[in-house]
């Protein structure tokens, strides 16, 4: 269908108005749309919205293996395909490219607009971060019975309490 | 009053000050909510990290919301030390999600918190899907004053928690869905004109493509109950929080808009119709002797529109809000003093909306 307004584009945005009780249609194209004051923007639930992105069409998808997994949590790019969920602020920094683009699909945009922060509370300690990360990845190699992964890891984790 | 959970307090009236204000529209807008997603530097987020973690995560959250001058008098709960009756009836305020208290049989993850302001329905949950989720809660349309609130409250805990923030992404979040503002407002909003008169699917659909999204009573993927939806944003990056309020209150503001214009139409095409649907469920409700919830929820909606129509004198429209409260199951069980199965709380509730709507005055 095309647009109502302009003639020229397609129709995406369904406009209902009413005006002295009687509702009015209109079949608008999203650059319309937009002149008319109304924004245009996603379309269903943000978390289907989400996994919708995540999967991609073929040759779309943004989170391919390639990536490597975050250097603190350990969550890999197969992961955040499988539950949309990321695993640590860092993962931010580690899928920045592909965040990026992902951002711009579901919010329009990638750039945060809102409230600066400036830090006043004290920094998170690296040390300690590192040993909840090395404790986390021990507990998950327990689960898993990689025993051999848990001892080194048992050992790296003497190694820092031992040092601090 | 006795406490019986190791030093947690008891649940009071935390988070209901809301029902003492009508507040703008009170008649068509139930209530405001706007909520902040934060997580905090250093620390896996909640569904990735360790009880250990979250154990850590949830005692400096402690301190920090007892600091916080703007909650003035500040209860934390554990919710694992809270028991199930308890949970469901924070739930049932609408002041911990699902995700926090957990399913009936696994109950909440090691870590999980509430802290609550005792005067006002102000307060956050600890390492919900984020590791804090601050909310608050108002009576009727009043989104800026709830985002006011909120922002001082936000200031507080961010001077003495370090939040994850990056340049470009603004505040981190669990799901990329929440990152930038982390804001999500709604408003909880009554529309029987609209179903009546069959205009809501079109409202709602056209709103989707509007930036905005819609559910049922409890959140998402829940079912539409007693002609109340829940309207919220869906972006919350590539704007200010004050554009992003701005934004939902105009476009709220033309729901109530249509919405008036179908209560019009329908006094001026059917008034005996529409008389009758709220005589009928107003008499239903004074004189039921077993209520289910989705029952009372449709009929207290008539009333709630008899009111705004001035077809009903009483009661007023707080005391409707109020019943849709206390009248539910956990609730229901807290008063009893007891465990109700379904048909105990069937009767109780029947018998706790008859006395509600008699002592609200008779017609």
């Amino acid at each position: 269908m095309d647009c109502e307004n302009c003639g020229e584009r397609k129709a995406t945005i369904t406009l209902t108005e009413i005006e002295n009780n009687e509702m009015r249609t209109l079949n608008l194209c999203s650059t319309c749309a937009t002149l008319k004051g109304v924004a245009a923007g996603g379309g269903s639930a943000p978390m289907a919205d989400l996994l919708a992105h995540l999967g991609g069409s073929a040759g779309d998808n943004l989170f391919d293996e390639a990536g490597g997994a975050c250097e603190y949590c350990g969550t890999g790019a197969g992961d955040f395909r499988k539950s949309g969920r990321l695993g640590c602020p860092q993962c931010y920094a580690q899928f920045h490219r592909q965040l990026r683009a992902l951002l711009r699909r579901i919010h329009g945009s990638s750039q945060h607009m809102g409230k600066v922060y400036v830090s006043t509370a004290p920094d998170a300690d690296p040390e300690q971060l590192r040993l909840s990360t090395l404790k986390r990845r021990l507990e998950r190699a327990v689960e898993i019975e990689d025993f051999e992964s848990a001892a080194d890891l048992r050992d790296a984790i003497h190694a820092l309490t031992e040092v601090s | 009053m006795t406490d019986g959970s190791a030093g947690a307090p008891l649940i009071g009236t935390h988070g209901l000050d809301w029902l003492d204000e009508e507040g703008p529209d009170g008649d068509i807008v139930v209530s405001s909510r706007v909520r902040l997603a934060r997580n905090l530097q250093g620390y896996s987020f909640s569904a990735h990290a360790t009880g250990e973690e979250r154990e850590a995560l949830l005692e400096k959250a402690r301190a920090a919301t007892e600091a916080a001058g703007v909650l003035e008098e500040v209860d934390f709960w554990e919710i694992s030390r809270l028991d199930p009756v308890d949970r469901l009836l924070l739930l049932e305020r609408r002041l911990v999600s699902k995700e926090l208290t957990g399913g009936p049989e696994t109950g909440p993850r090691r870590g999980s918190g509430l802290a609550l302001s005792r005067t006002r329905a102000l307060g956050m949950m600890v390492n919900e899907e984020d590791h804090l989720r601050l909310q608050t809660l108002r009576g009727g349309f009043q989104l800026a004053a709830a985002w006011r609130d909120l922002d001082q409250l936000d200031e507080e805990i961010g001077a003495r928690l370090p939040y994850a923030f990056h340049q470009e992404f603004g505040f981190l979040t669990s799901c990329p869905t929440n990152v930038g503002t982390g804001l999500r407002a709604s408003v909880f909003i009554h529309l029987p004109g609209l179903v009546l008169t069959r205009q809501i699917r079109k409202v709602l659909e056209g709103m989707g493509q509007l930036g905005v999204t819609y559910r049922g009573l409890y959140g998402e993927g829940s079912r539409i109950v007693g002609n109340l939806f829940q309207i919220s944003n869906q972006t919350t990056l590539g704007k200010t929080e004050e554009d992003l309020i701005d934004q939902l209150e105009r476009l709220v503001g033309r729901v109530i808009g249509y919405e008036k214009q179908a209560r019009a139409v329908l006094l001026r095409e059917a008034p005996n119709v529409l008389e009758d649907k709220v005589w009928r469920a107003y008499g239903i409700l004074c004189h039921a002797r077993s209520l289910p919830f989705e029952e009372m929820m449709n009929l207290l909606s008539g009333v709630r529109l008899g009111i705004s129509l001035k077809l009903l004198k009483t009661p007023r429209v707080d005391v409707i809000s109020r019943m849709m409260i206390h009248a539910q199951t956990a609730h229901l069980a807290r008063a009893a003093g007891r465990r109700l199965d379904e048909a105990d709380a069937d009767a109780f509730r029947a018998s706790y909306v008859r006395r509600a709507l008699n002592d609200a005055g008779s017609h």
